[in-house]
């Protein structure tokens, strides 16, 4: 396959949360704001990127019958890394999204490309994939909790742009807003990918 | 913490679904039927209450004297991978019709966020056995119910006329965000 289309296709054609719906249990939990977006999106991106490369490194050793639990056991041990790695440097960031780090592991979009595509590809491909996906997913979440935090909270990247006692849409930055904000993104994204 | 409160704010307060976000795959995937919601609700209320009493016991009687604790969310979704595997083969065996209403949804479960997030949730909590069992069933009757509430609305979405862009999961997602707004009336209960 085309690198470069095995690159691009997880920013809009296959965006695993507004295409393939996976996903959305982070996606919908930490997006309060863009920040917490980005940071849960990158951590998901590196345990996805290092999950499907040594998948597909050890594909031919795995047994076919054992396969999804020696694949949640490599992605668990790398999840493990990145909750040592966050505690450690940014201990706010990791109290933001809280459980959502350990949940990491059951989050489907990493088995979903590991079954799929790692344990079937090159290490080159799944790689790129891994990065190609870890960025739509990373940019989703951004988008969202851009969304979300301009209208809930009047900032962006906490950069607040209104004034002070300025009444702000707060439900955007509750649960409720969550699903509803991801309703109409989602309806918008099916729109863009009729038009292009 | 009294169990009432425990209780009360697991099905209504802090509802699993519609203000924690945990189990959301499920929640939008197996909710187009209220019978299937309802199986599926049977079989998450049996494996959460069951995968927290097993992992609380891991965490406090294996990785905590020894010092593992970081191998919290390895053993933790092993465990669960395989109790599920477990109770699928016993529920096989002697109650082939239970297996016939619940069988299909079990592997689903596994990758159910809801299940590890309540199990590592009740260790943060520092709950005791009690407490972690109580808090299981009823954040998973609380999960119950908010599916089976939203398959009844899901139904309903299937014969009104929504506009073209908005048909499928968008109108799905927004219907989710107003009943997670009626559910928010609950906030100060306990």
């Amino acid at each position: 396959m085309n690198q470069w289309k095995n690159f691009t296709k997880g920013f809009l054609k296959e965006n695993p949360v507004f295409v393939l719906l996976l996903g959305m249990c982070p996606t919908l939990g930490v997006t309060t704001s863009a920040i917490n977006g980005m940071g849960m999106g990158l951590a998901t991106a590196f345990v996805l990127i290092m999950s499907n490369m040594v998948i597909s490194l050890i594909k031919n050793f795995i047994p076919d019958k054992v396969r999804i639990p020696a694949f949640i056991v490599v992605i668990a041990s790398f999840v493990t890394i990145v909750q040592m790695v966050m505690q450690a440097y940014v201990p706010a960031l990791y109290k933001q999204l809280g459980l959502f780090i350990p949940l990491i592991v059951v989050n489907c979009i990493i088995l979903g490309r590991a079954e799929a595509f790692a344990s079937k590809n090159s290490v080159l491909s799944s790689i790129i994939d891994g990065i190609g996906i870890g960025l739509g997913f990373t940019l989703a979440l951004v988008i969202l909790g851009s969304v979300r935090e301009i209208l809930g909270s009047g900032s962006i990247f906490d950069y607040k742009f209104v004034a002070e006692n300025t009444k702000t849409i707060l439900l955007f930055v509750m649960p409720p807003g969550a699903f509803i904000a991801l309703g109409y993104l989602i309806a918008l994204v099916n729109k863009i990918k009729k038009s292009v | 913490m009294t169990y009432f409160v425990i209780i009360i704010s697991a099905i209504f307060v802090n509802n699993v679904v519609l203000s924690q976000f945990l189990g959301i795959c499920p929640f939008l995937g197996v909710s187009k039927k209220t019978d299937t919601a309802v199986g599926m609700s049977g079989a998450i209320v049996f494996v959460i209450t069951l995968a927290t009493l097993v992992t609380w016991l891991v965490q406090n009687y294996i990785l905590n004297p020894l010092g593992l604790e970081f191998l919290q969310t390895i053993s933790f979704i092993l465990v669960i991978a395989s109790l599920v595997q477990m109770v699928e083969i016993i529920l096989k065996k002697i109650s082939p019709a239970l297996y016939q209403a619940l069988g299909i949804f079990l592997p689903l479960i596994t990758t159910n966020c809801a299940v590890l997030g309540v199990a590592i949730l009740v260790i943060q909590k520092d709950f005791n056995l009690m407490q972690s069992i109580v808090f299981a069933f009823s954040t998973a009757i609380g999960y119950g119910l908010a599916l089976t509430l939203f398959a009844g609305l899901r139904e309903h979405l299937d014969l009104v006329n929504v506009p073209k862009g908005m048909k499928g999961v968008p109108i799905a997602l927004i219907t989710a965000g107003i009943l997670s707004l009626a559910f928010m009336g609950f906030a100060n209960l306990v």
